[in-house]
């Protein structure tokens, strides 16, 4: 359960930033999460609902962009969608790649009060 | 917030030396002042650039004093302990070692590695299934690791979340066993991809497990096309030599800058 870490992680840069812009309170929070990021939706769910209790993020509306895996074919150098660490290239059936999309993990805003 | 390194952590993360007593608290206190008024932050930042800074951190004092930090990651039970109690004792006068054992309990692990008579420090990390760069960053304060050493860090057994976790390795070593069915890195791509070794253990027992070293080496290749593949047995010793030689060839590799 690595997503109560990410969740935590989460919680700190969120807190340190609302303070860093003298307000009190956090309304929205917007996340970017690629889908090869290793965090598992159910499970952040779950580390969310638990670990936000009594921080600033408590009653924070949660905006979550979901990030597609995109990859490079090394051989063929063509860009192709990907779902899995172990696709392959649609063209040679290779799998080469470079991971151009997908990995982040990202707080992309705050609106504080 | 930790005074030493300016991060916060988990309060119930311990540390143990066997034969030593020594725990390490973290609290976190802290006082507002603030002013109101809605506004937009863009933050863009990473979320796990903390635990990024302090492995970037640990990295820097293992490259200064010529430290081969490897970390060791499987399941639990794929032999990590057993597979360094080996090491341990057929290199010992070769190399220099110093070893961080990481469990959720217990300093069992600990106890094993000591035993071979190398320094050791134990991690219980409580709830926490993985190492971070923080607990190592204290780890290695406490023990100090000597120049030119080599540190085995011992993760928790778990194939998903030290994936995530940089500790500021040189080398990710994964370990799997024949038991365990030879679609592993199929399940657990992350691991694979991450690191720059598999070993696969216990082939002692492929007689009696349904289990494709073949099928395990192609999953694997198909996630890291770069990753290095070794067989052992750490119950015969086959293999083993394979893997010293491997753990040698990085100890005596100059830098490349
Ligand atoms: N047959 C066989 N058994 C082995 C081999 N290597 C380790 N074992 C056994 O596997 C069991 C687990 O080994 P450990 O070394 O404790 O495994 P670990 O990965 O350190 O386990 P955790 O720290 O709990 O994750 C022990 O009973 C070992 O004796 C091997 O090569 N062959
Ligand atoms: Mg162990
Ligand atoms: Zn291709
Ligand atoms: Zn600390
Ligand atoms: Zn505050
Ligand atoms: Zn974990």
């Amino acid at each position: 359960m690595h997503e109560l870490s990410v969740v935590m992680s989460i919680i700190e840069i969120a807190t340190t930033q609302m303070e860093g812009a003298d307000a009190s309170e956090i309304e929205e929070i917007e996340l970017e999460i690629g889908a090869l990021s290793g965090v598992e939706e159910n499970s952040f769910e779950f580390a969310w609902k638990q670990a936000v209790r009594n921080t600033p993020l408590q009653n924070a509306v949660r905006k979550i962009n979901h990030i597609e895996g995109l990859a490079t074919c090394l051989d063929c150098m063509i860009d192709f969608s990907i779902t899995q660490l172990y696709d392959a290239c649609p063209v040679c059936g290779g799998h080469f790649l470079n991971i151009k999309k997908g990995k982040e993990l990202k707080v992309k805003s705050l609106v504080v009060n | 917030m930790c005074a030493t390194c300016g991060c916060s952590a988990d309060g119930s993360v311990t540390m143990h030396v066997p034969g030593q007593e020594n725990n390490h608290d973290h609290n976190h206190g802290h006082d507002h002042s603030h002013s109101h008024g809605k506004k937009i932050v863009d933050v863009e930042q990473d979320i796990l650039q903390q635990n990024n800074l302090l492995a970037e951190r640990n990295k820097g004092y293992f490259d200064a004093k010529n430290i081969l930090a490897l970390n060791l990651v499987s399941s639990p039970g794929s032999g990590k302990t057993t597979l360094l109690e080996k090491t341990l004792a057929d290199l010992k006068g070769q190399l220099t070692f110093a070893v961080i054992e990481g469990d959720q309990q217990t300093t069992n692990d600990a106890d094993r590695i000591h035993a071979t008579g190398t320094k050791v420090t134990q991690i219980n990390t409580g709830k926490g299934c993985h190492l971070d760069a923080h607990m190592v960053l204290h780890a290695i304060q406490g023990m100090k690791p000597k120049n030119d050493s080599v540190l085995f860090i011992e993760n928790v057994g778990n194939l998903v979340c030290p994936a995530m976790f940089d500790l500021g390795e040189k080398e990710r070593v994964v370990i799997i066993s024949v038991t365990e069915g030879d679609d592993k890195p199929l399940k657990y791509p992350d691991i694979f991809f991450t690191s720059t070794l598999c070993i696969i253990n216990k082939i002692d027992l492929l007689p009696y497990v349904p289990f494709s070293v073949e099928k395990v080496k192609e999953n694997a290749r198909k996630i890291n096309r770069n990753i290095h593949i070794i067989e052992v047995s750490c119950t015969t010793g086959a293999g083993l030599q394979e893997w010293y030689d491997w753990l040698k060839s990085k100890v005596l590799a100059p830098e490349t800058v």
